[in-house]
């Protein structure tokens, strides 16, 4: 069971409370104006599906109820970071360079 | 009669004698034996029968890694358990066990025709033998593979016991209880930590209890076992025997399973059988050792042929010598030690037989000085004895020739082919190995998570390097939780460090292929199994695991693995680290499921959930049914009916008088906030803007692939509040959806979202009848037609109680939903039943609920669209609001799949004999003469008898179904192919007149 820190209750807690919620950083399209059909699949449907540090959402669902974003490697399972909805995405280099 | 048991040998109490059945038969033995450490007391050393050749077979170790000697114990009434390792299940009078897969005895076995047919038996025999002719699989394979599946016996009965779980946090974890681990707890716990301690036996003590000639800074060994854990509880140590680490999993999380009861004769009925426990530690120290390896030989697997290291323990921690005959086979030296302290026993040892042309000349001095026979560089080519060794034929082996062979009469055979790090918990953290070609094995390469590992399972061998390195990797644990450590060397004599050489099945002059030499004893596989998995082209040692299922057997192949490595890399000529290793899973030892279910079962297996009214349901004899998480009440039957019976009068009831239905599982959202209405026209289809407050309209949700997510009624309490309902089954679902748009697409807006599901109890009122009954008990709102017309909403009191008042209706009646907090739902629906009893009141359940709706055509999203349903397919599209720039799902209604032709499209189904009912889930076809296979074209997602329609009902998904209308489709049925018109979704009163009353 992974131990995973909330962004905005600033605390690390069990998994239970957490829900994984998708790849991160997928913008909606705005359709109030034309979108073609490839790019509302690829909001739709296209995702990276890395092998590797991974882009991702959470959701604290049991706990503040906020959605936020994280970067875990797919491989050890290891968070490189956690990060509010909104906020920047951070350079892969960087959370590389800290978790040495 | 213990008449191989040493007195004054061993940690065994002779003053409590203990008395057991082994088949029936009285076995004594003493507290502190295991079962088998009691039954070689007793010089029986045959103890099952193998899985496949039913081979007869004693046990090979003395430690929780025994492939051979599993049986069945029974502890009590409906506590039995198959497979239990005799050689950790410790003895106590009264309990019963029995021996496995044998029939009808275990020393006369019928199934051993499969010895004799071994080579039908041979790697990969269930793709070969059972392939033909087709004729034999449903009388003669499947019934023989069924008969012969598996080992031991499932129990039957329910499992009286109570399993127990609990979290702990410790700094160091050490896990292991040998020198190492001892050495290890004691430095960590002397800087200032807090530690755990916990070892899967029932003492501490680890190999030092199989040498106790080891003298450890001046203190004979047992008495410094004694000293250091009397040192470590003083210390705040928890110290945690019999349990056992059965995982490593993710950031240092370990599970333990604690066995408490399993030992004892009379536990408290209240403890727990077993408590497994979640360790978040800071650090982990893997102490756990090196297992032993057998010999590859022909044979090798007969009742007295035992690991020379288990004899050993077998001698000094149970005073039992295995046999009074020995013949030690090695290629290690640490098997003449067990040899010597045999012979100091007084077991005759034959002789030596070593691999090795030169063994060392200590070894040499000592077997001479005990005037036993020293065989260097010879093999063990064969065995003798059908239920207990009788001899065992060498050969000596000079230039890689194998010579005359010679026989030894023995009662035992002790072997020892080195030993093996135990790397199990290593590698569930997928730590990486790397090999060491001179030691022949896979030692801890990279780390994944923060755990040391030390002593012998980082291949240190002897008491004093697993002593000086355990206390050396207790240190670096606390020195990486910042504390001062300092490195304790330990000053030890008498220890017996050993070298040795590994092998591939021993050279032999005879025929290799009838050599049954056993590398995986509880699976039976051979070294010729393995070989002729490579020579069948599996050329991964996985392909050969699985081909052969050598290391599958439930010791996960804790002593085969690496003999099977060695003789798959041989076979391919490839070094071992290019074959690789399997994977090593949790659990390391089997684990009860009791222990993984601790306190989830029965009536804690699950939520359930009951609303305010479920008591009321229960006390009128409802039947229920589980809907999602809730259990609802699905009809209540009245004077023997029966469920058609029930509903049809509950149906018939509702739609003549009034029936009244506990809604109150409806998902219930409060939407509010001065962005609210914008909010709901960009999550819903429908446009809101102009719904005036105190309105309501059917809102329907999709996904932005365009698909139908959720449905309910909505209603505006004012201009800032909407009151939302969803389906059962999707409240949390669709508010998650919500959120998920407003936290992070449409941060901009000023809205609150909250579940109110269980705020409120929600009581449907339907039926001609329901104004009359409902009418005097509201206060503040006219509920007359023109006052409060179909789809209103109101915030009013009724029965004296605060509630919100819808007037809808999901039965086509004219209806009205009445909302109160949740704890006056039972006092309102009693006083609206009693208050309903002169209006000829029933009360219905979800059952009545479909068909009535089903009559009128209103869809149940999830039975009849099953997420690849648009609007348009449901035949609903006149709830998108057309005009919106966006809402959820406008786009995704525009991809070309969902605006192509020929997609399914929900119809109404009316079988043209009038009376068949049509099965859910059935499929459609358009020609039900076609061959088979025929083309689908859909099928039925609800069918109902229908009274009020005097006929079966339906609904389908047809392909291009709105086209169809008028058209027949058939239904093949294993009893005959059913047709059926197509028609329209409304059965029932199509202009809606009777909501309007």
């Amino acid at each position: 069971m992974l131990l995973i820190h909330c962004p905005y209750c600033a605390q690390t807690l069990p998994e239970l409370e957490f829900t994984y919620a998708g790849e991160a950083h997928i913008a909606r399209p705005d359709a109030s104006s034309p979108v073609s059909d490839e790019e509302w699949r690829n909001f739709l449907f296209i995702r990276t599906n890395v092998k590797g540090p991974h882009y991702e959402r959470w959701r604290h669902s049991h706990g503040c109820g906020r959605f936020f974003n994280a970067v875990r490697d797919t491989v050890s399972d290891r968070f490189l970071i956690t990060y509010k909805a909104g906020e920047k995405r951070p350079e892969l280099s960087d959370l590389l360079e800290k978790s040495k | 009669m213990n008449l191989f048991r040493i007195p004054g040998q061993g940690r065994v109490d002779p003053t409590t004698p203990v008395e057991f059945t082994f088949d029936g038969k009285t076995v004594s033995g003493y507290k502190g034996d295991t079962i088998t450490s009691a039954l070689l007391a007793n010089g029986i050393h045959l103890m099952g029968r193998s899985f496949k050749y039913h081979r007869p077979r004693g046990a090979v170790c003395a430690g929780s890694e025994e492939p051979n000697a599993l049986v069945g114990t029974r502890r009590g009434a409906g506590q039995f358990e198959p497979n239990t390792r005799a050689t950790v299940q410790e003895i106590w009078s009264g309990l019963e066990v029995t021996s496995q897969n044998r029939y009808p005895s275990l020393s006369f076995d019928i199934g051993a025709v499969n010895d004799r047919a071994y080579m039908l038996f041979s790697a990969g025999f269930y793709y070969k033998t059972f392939m033909w002719p087709k004729s034999f699989w449903d009388k003669v394979y499947e019934p023989f593979i069924r008969s012969a599946a598996g080992l031991g016996v499932s129990p039957s009965e329910n499992d009286p016991d109570k399993y127990a779980s609990r979290y702990l946090h410790t700094d160091v974890l050490v896990i292991g209880a040998g020198p190492a681990g001892l050495a290890a707890a004691l430095s960590a716990s002397r800087a200032g930590l807090r530690v755990t301690l916990v070892d899967e036996n029932p003492e501490a003590g680890g190999t030092l209890i199989s040498e106790p000639q080891t003298i450890i800074d001046g203190v004979p060994a047992w008495q410094w076992i004694d000293q250091t854990v009397a040192e470590l509880i003083s210390l705040g140590v928890r110290v945690m025997t019999r349990t056992t680490a059965i995982g490593y999993y993710h950031q240092n999380m370990v599970g333990l399973c604690e066995k408490l009861t399993d030992h004892l004769s009379s536990p408290n009925a209240n403890m727990p059988r077993e408590r497994l426990w979640r360790v978040r530690a800071r650090q982990v120290i893997l102490a756990q050792g090196a297992l032993e390896k057998p010999l590859v030989f022909d044979g090798n697997d007969r009742p007295g042929v035992m690991l020379a290291g288990s004899a050993q323990t077998y001698l000094n921690k149970y005073g039992v010598r295995v046999g009074n005959n020995a013949v030690v086979v090695t290629s290690h030296d640490s098997a003449w030690y067990a040899a010597f302290d045999l012979a100091d026993a007084g077991t005759k040892i034959q002789a030596i037989v070593d691999t090795r042309a030169e063994p060392a000349v200590e070894l040499v001095a000592g077997a001479k000085s005990r005037s036993i026979r020293i065989l260097s560089g010879y093999s063990a080519t064969g065995t003798q004895g059908r239920l207990r060794i009788k001899s065992v034929r060498i050969n000596p082996v000079i230039n890689g020739k194998v010579g005359a062979p010679e026989t030894l009469e023995c009662d035992c055979l002790l072997m020892s082919g080195g030993w093996t790090p135990s790397l199990h918990l290593f590698s569930h953290t997928k730590g990486a190995l790397t090999w060491d070609a001179d030691m022949q094995t896979f030692l801890p390469d990279r780390k994944t998570e923060d755990c040391e590992i030390a002593g012998a399972g980082r291949g240190l061998w002897g008491i004093a390097a697993a002593l000086n390195d355990g206390a050396a990797m207790g240190a670096v644990a606390a020195r990486t939780l910042d504390k001062v450590a300092t490195n304790t060397v330990y000053d030890v004599t008498n220890d017996r460090v050993g070298t040795g050489v590994s092998h591939t099945e021993l050279p032999t002059d005879l025929d290799p292929g009838k050599a049954r030499a056993f590398v995986d004893f509880q699976n039976d596989v051979t070294a010729k199994d393995l070989r002729l998995a490579v020579r069948e082209g599996m050329h991964s040692i996985e392909h050969v695991k699985r081909y052969t299922t050598n290391g599958m057997a439930t010791d996960q192949g804790k002593m085969s693995n690496m003999n099977g490595l060695n003789i798959a890399a041989d076979a391919l000529g490839k070094p071992q680290p290019k074959v690789g290793l399997t994977t090593f899973r949790p659990p390391y030892t089997p684990t009860s499921f009791g222990a993984f279910v601790g306190y989830h079962r029965g009536d804690h297996f699950d939520v359930t959930r009951k609303t305010p009214i479920d008591s009321w349901a229960e006390e009128n004899g409802a039947v229920f049914e589980p809907v999602s998480m809730w259990r609802r009440a699905r009809y209540f039957p009245q004077n023997g009916e029966d469920m058609d019976g029930a509903v049809s009068r509950e149906c018939k009831t509702t739609r003549s008088a009034v029936g009244m239905f506990d809604a109150s599982t409806l998902g219930k959202i409060e939407i509010v906030g001065p962005d609210a209405v914008e909010f709901m026209n960009r999550m819903y289809t429908n446009p809101w803007t102009k719904l005036a407050p105190g309105r309501t309209r059917y809102g329907l949700l999709l996904g932005d692939d365009g698909f139908i997510r959720d449905d309910g009624v909505i209603g505006r309490l004012s201009t800032d509040r909407f009151h939302i309902t969803t389906t059962t089954g999707r409240a949390a679902r669709v508010l998650n959806m919500m959120e998920d748009y407003l936290q992070t697409e449409w941060t901009d807006l000023k809205v609150w979202l909250t579940s109110t599901t269980e705020h409120w109890a929600t009581i449907a009122l339907n039926g001609p009848n329901a104004r009359k009954l409902l009418e005097p008990f509201v206060e503040g709102q006219d509920i007359s037609d023109q006052a409060f017309p179909h789809m209103s909403i109101v915030e009013c009191t009724v029965a004296g109680f605060p509630a919100r008042l819808f007037r809808v209706s999901f039965t086509g009646e004219l209806g009205f939903e009445v909302n109160v907090p949740a704890c006056h739902g039972r006092a309102l629906w009693q006083t609206l039943w009693d208050a309903g009893q002169q209006y000829g009141i029933c009360a219905y359940g979800t059952e009545t609920m479909h068909v009535l709706r089903a009559e009128k055509g209103y869809i149940i999203v999830g039975q009849d669209t099953d997420g690849t349903v648009t609007p348009y397919d449901a035949g609903i599209s006149w709830a998108i609001g057309k005009t919106k720039p966006d809402f959820v799902g406008k786009r995704g209604l525009e991809r070309p799949d969902l605006v192509a032709d020929g997609r399914k499209q929900l119809v109404g189904l009316l079988t043209q004999d009038g009376k068949t009912l049509l099965e859910e889930g059935a499929q459609l076809v358009l020609d039900a003469n076609q061959p088979i296979p025929m083309k689908m074209v859909g099928h039925v997602t609800s069918s109902y008898h229908s009274d009020a329609v005097g006929r079966p009902i339906a609904f389908a998904l047809l392909e291009n179904g709105h086209n169809r209308v008028g058209e027949t489709v058939y239904i093949p049925m294993p009893e005959g192919v059913i047709s059926a018109d197509v028609t329209g979704t409304v059965f029932y009163d199509p202009d809606g007149a009777r909501l309007k009353l």
